[in-house]
């Protein structure tokens, strides 16, 4: 049996931990909120430009159309930008994106398809790097500040756009958790180049005027577009993982309280036989004098 | 003659959503200014200042613009533009 001195420790040591997960608990919830919030001011943007792009990508057809719309017209090279987490204890959050990540490279692989993959985020890149290793042209880290910038976005954007208008990929997706509840995180793909064509809603005015043209306007506005749809998706894997670091640190703090009650038990029965055998000692002591 | 409504947005939030008097914008092809009633028009904007005017002669509050897109019509502007950070 463990001697007091060291249950007690243990005890002080469980109560410790304990303390710093239901810390990261409350902390988790109060980001979690931050990230919703942000996503959903992000809306109204997202909506205007799918107005924009849908109405005027019915039309957008020639040779003068913008490539990101139009895509390369090949499908040989596919990016897939995979959201990983910066930090851990997330509980399976970076296992499940890597998961997917893993299993659409292999896909396409399967077909014949070149796959590169941009990994964003500390903890996606070793897992993909030792199964995927030659495909991994780029890493990315994102800030751990407690709000996202936008300009996270916009660097991964124009970096993104850059390597597409230099021929390096056709299709770019990306990959990243989508946010359903605390407990439930759905690891989701979204093609980014082409830009997807938003279907159109309601319709601009039929008598509209253009300036200088409409496809001036949509090469002002498709990169513009892909940046705020990477923000987006930054945003609801960062409300994923600060869900999945909710769920996992609550368990954790359960399993530290059970553990507690255990050890609070076990520390509780070695004092008193501790002393019951004290007071065998004393009596039977006492019976031989 | 009707107010305009208003709409400056980022793809981070909603900047300004506002009824007023007049707006001028940054147009690729030279400023332009905007009162109810205006054909509908979609540009380009160059960096610069979007001017709002909330009333007939008021001061106009300037708000920077980093380029973008104006979609106007008669009776309101939307403005699609970029975060420009330290601003609010």
């Amino acid at each position: 049996m463990p001697s007091l001195k060291s249950l007690k420790l243990r005890i002080a040591s469980v109560r410790s931990t304990q303390k710093i997960t239901r810390a990261m608990n409350l902390v988790a919830t109060a980001k979690l909120r931050g990230a919703q919030a942000a996503a959903l001011a992000g809306r109204p943007f997202a909506e205007g430009a799918a107005r924009v792009i849908g109405n005027l990508a019915v039309n957008m057809t020639g040779p003068e159309a913008p490539k990101l719309l139009t895509g390369t017209g090949r499908d040989q090279t596919h990016l897939l930008v995979v959201v990983t987490s910066e930090r851990g204890l997330c509980g399976a959050y970076n296992a499940n994106i890597v998961r997917l990540a893993r299993r659409r490279a292999d896909d396409l692989l399967a077909q014949g398809r070149t796959v590169k993959l941009y990994v964003v985020g500390r903890k996606g890149r070793a897992p993909l790097q030792r199964t995927h290793g030659r495909h991994v042209i780029a890493t990315r880290s994102i800030e751990g500040r407690k709000i996202l910038a936008f300009a996270e976005a916009k660097v991964l954007a124009d970096d993104l756009i850059a390597r597409f208008s230099a021929g390096e990929f056709d299709v770019a997706h990306i990959l990243y958790a989508y946010y359903r509840s605390a407990l439930v995180q759905v690891p989701t793909e979204e093609r980014l180049i082409p830009v997807r064509r938003p279907e159109v809603g309601d319709r601009l005015p039929a008598a509209i005027e253009f300036e200088p043209s409409p496809e001036a306007i949509l090469t002002e506005l498709l990169p513009r577009s892909v940046a705020a749809q990477i923000y987006q998706c930054l945003l609801e894997a960062r409300a994923s993982e600060e869900g999945a670091r909710m769920t996992a640190m609550d368990s954790a703090t359960r399993n530290a309280g059970e553990m507690l009650g255990r050890l609070t038990l076990t520390y509780n029965r070695t004092r008193q036989a501790a002393i019951t055998k004290e007071l065998i000692e004393i009596i039977s002591g006492a019976e031989a004098v | 003659m009707g107010r305009l409504h208003l709409d400056i947005v980022t793809p981070v939030k909603r900047l300004r959503s506002a009824e007023v008097h007049m707006v001028v914008v940054p147009g690729a092809e030279g400023d332009f200014g905007v009162l109810a009633g205006h054909a509908p028009v979609l540009s380009t904007l160059r960096p610069g200042f979007v001017e709002i005017y909330a009333s007939p002669g008021a001061e106009p509050q300037r708000i920077p613009v980093d380029g973008g897109l104006a979609e106007v019509n008669a009776s309101s502007v939307t403005i699609l533009t970029g975060d420009i950070p330290l601003l609010g």
